[in-house]
């Protein structure tokens, strides 16, 4: 085959691996069909890595060089990638997520410098304005999206749990943002090639993603990781423009304005939107309204009283919170309700959308301990149910069952859906201490006459639980 | 102006590209039920991935003279694979666990 034919072939493989990657994501939106479409996505990802290793010209007609290079670095990325992904907590996923998005971030990134690189060496050629925007657009979105994931991932795996806001935060923030966008616009629209600014943007970039991150707090993580890969998909899809390459376009901008709906699908589950989640002073509003918090005492139980309360009741639900998962419960509570079911108690899971750190978290957490799909029950479904049933079991949740979020304005989690927990017969709370929520308020359900706390690690008094089940 | 038109022009097919993707990104998981909203961010954090292919161009065609854009251009690549490997491993093992209770 002449060199024109080779590259016909390598755009089949783009026009197949994009197809793969719709078809894909369409699966992926279904329980049934979910893991054939990632596989199917992985599949057509293969074909457009191997299809460019093969077959890539540039417009000189030059093939693909330095192959030793490429394979070991791609070697070194699939054993780091792999054994990463494998050994994984599932509790620690959603910062995998984070870092893995980070990652392609900062690989936009770098691809936008060495290009850049290419073209300074010959500043006395220009630059095209269009070559020049996507370079730029790309260095910006991928360096936010790296340092952004970064910060996430330290916030969600505990090395970093302060939300430190300077004083003028948003301003700030505006500022940093304009300073790098119009130093960017400038380069672009001058053509002026200069290392210097461009690394300036860069750096800028760099910043501009740890302070758009820091003050967040970790509650809405899910909702920024998403929107970070979404803006990872953006910047890949720029490189795609570079390159005149179709699988990066469409994979990118895919990925973008998909990763864009869920980022919103996720924030009206909150019953918030993408700006107030982003820009308020979340945190803040909280502490000054704790201290008008409810007032009053709490009531302790045992765990022998609770577990004969369960185990003559007819019904319990169990709402799992982000405690459960930190705590690695996730098996003991499953044995449990199977301890339970034994007694001829109907036992369902109660799941609130954003429980844990992330949608889903706590599906994915207690699938891993075997829980029949049939006993997980979505809020909408199980809302109208709690008034008949006789114990609620609250592990390690708590704002996700804050009555407040449905009539305290000042409450930083009013208009938020919650589980109506409060209306069961009986409401155990199952906590390590007093400490507030993740959002860092007091919880009046705790003070309810129908509630009662039992404290300790989640998992211990789990265990305790089923010993006494087991007694009985 | 003109530079922003012919720019359009230039490019015209890759913006119809754009344009429609967008709109099958947003059809294509618009009614994904709240279960599946982390396996499904994770499975579009591995298709992001594709800038791994962007990183083996520049690195295929760098000047095997030019250390820096060498160095660069590996750190690109193993940047982007371990997004592609580890993005698309993480979605398997969560999609793993639902098709086993899935019965």
């Amino acid at each position: 085959m002449d060199s024109i034919n080779v590259l016909y072939v390598l755009y089949v493989c783009y026009l197949i691996a994009s197809v793969l990657f719709v078809v894909g994501l369409k699966m992926l939106s279904h329980p049934d069909s979910a893991r054939k479409g990632n596989l199917l996505a992985a599949f057509g990802m293969g074909l457009a890595i191997l299809g460019t290793i093969v077959l890539h010209h540039n417009k000189e007609g030059q093939p693909i060089t330095n192959h030793v290079w490429i394979l070991v670095a791609m070697a070194i990325g699939s054993v780091i990638g792999w054994l990463s992904a494998k050994k994984v907590a599932m509790t620690a996923m959603p910062q995998m997520v984070s870092i893995f998005n980070g990652m392609g971030g900062a690989c936009a990134a770098v691809i936008s410098l060495i290009e850049f690189g290419h073209y300074s060496e010959h500043a006395a050629n220009g630059i095209s304005i269009g070559t020049y925007l996507t370079i730029i657009a790309g260095l910006i979105i991928g360096s936010v999206s790296f340092s952004g994931s970064v910060i996430a991932f330290l916030k969600l795996q505990g090395i970093m749990n302060k939300n430190f806001r300077l004083p003028a935060q948003n301003i700030f923030n505006s500022v940093l943002m304009l300073a790098t966008l119009g130093l960017g616009t400038y380069l672009v629209t001058s053509g002026l090639v200069s290392m210097p600014l461009v690394l300036t943007v860069f750096a800028l970039s760099l910043i501009y993603g740890v302070m758009f991150v820091v003050p967040i707090g970790g509650a809405d993580m899910p909702v920024v990781i998403s929107l970070l890969n979404s803006f990872t998909g953006v910047a890949a899809a720029f490189g795609g423009f570079l390159y005149d390459n179709q699988a990066m376009l469409t994979g990118g901008i895919l990925v973008g304005s998909a990763g864009t709906l869920l980022t919103i699908v996720m924030c009206n589950a909150m019953n918030r939107s993408l700006t107030n989640v982003l820009f308020s002073a979340f945190g803040d509003s909280g502490s000054g309204g704790g201290a008008s918090g409810p007032q009053g005492s709490v009531r302790e139980m045992s765990a022998t009283d609770v577990a004969v309360m369960m185990n003559y009741s007819s019904s319990v639900v169990i709402v799992p919170g982000y405690g459960l998962a930190v705590a690695q419960g996730q098996h003991i509570v499953q044995k449990m309700a199977s301890v339970l079911e034994e007694r001829g108690v109907d036992v369902k899971y109660a799941i609130h959308p954003v429980a844990g750190r992330m949608p889903g978290h706590m599906n994915v957490l207690l699938a891993e301990s075997n829980v029949p799909y049939e006993q997980l029950k979505d809020m909408e479904e199980i809302n109208p149910e709690f008034p008949n049933v006789d114990v609620v079991l609250v592990i390690g949740a708590n704002d996700v069952v804050n009555p407040a979020a449905r009539y305290d304005t000042n409450s930083p989690i009013y208009g938020m859906p919650i589980l109506d927990a409060d209306k069961a017969k009986n409401v155990i709370v199952m906590k390590r201490g007093m400490n507030a929520g993740y959002a860092g308020i007091e919880n009046e359900l705790f003070f309810y006459p129908n509630c009662y706390m039992l404290f300790g690690d989640a998992k211990k008094s789990l265990e305790k639980l089923v010993e006494e089940l087991q007694a009985l | 102006m003109d530079q922003i038109l012919s720019l359009i022009g230039d490019n015209i097919q890759m913006i119809y590209i754009i344009i429609l993707s967008i709109f099958v990104g947003v059809e294509v998981i618009g009614k994904v039920p709240a279960v599946l909203h982390t396996p499904l961010m994770s499975g579009a954090n591995a298709i992001h991935g594709v800038v791994i292919v962007g990183a083996i161009i520049v690195m295929g065609h760098t000047d095997p003279s030019n250390i820096v854009g060498l160095l660069l251009g590996f750190v690109a690549v193993v940047l982007g694979t371990l997004n592609v490997v580890g993005g698309f491993v993480v979605t398997d093992r969560m999609l793993e666990m639902f098709k086993k209770k899935a019965r």
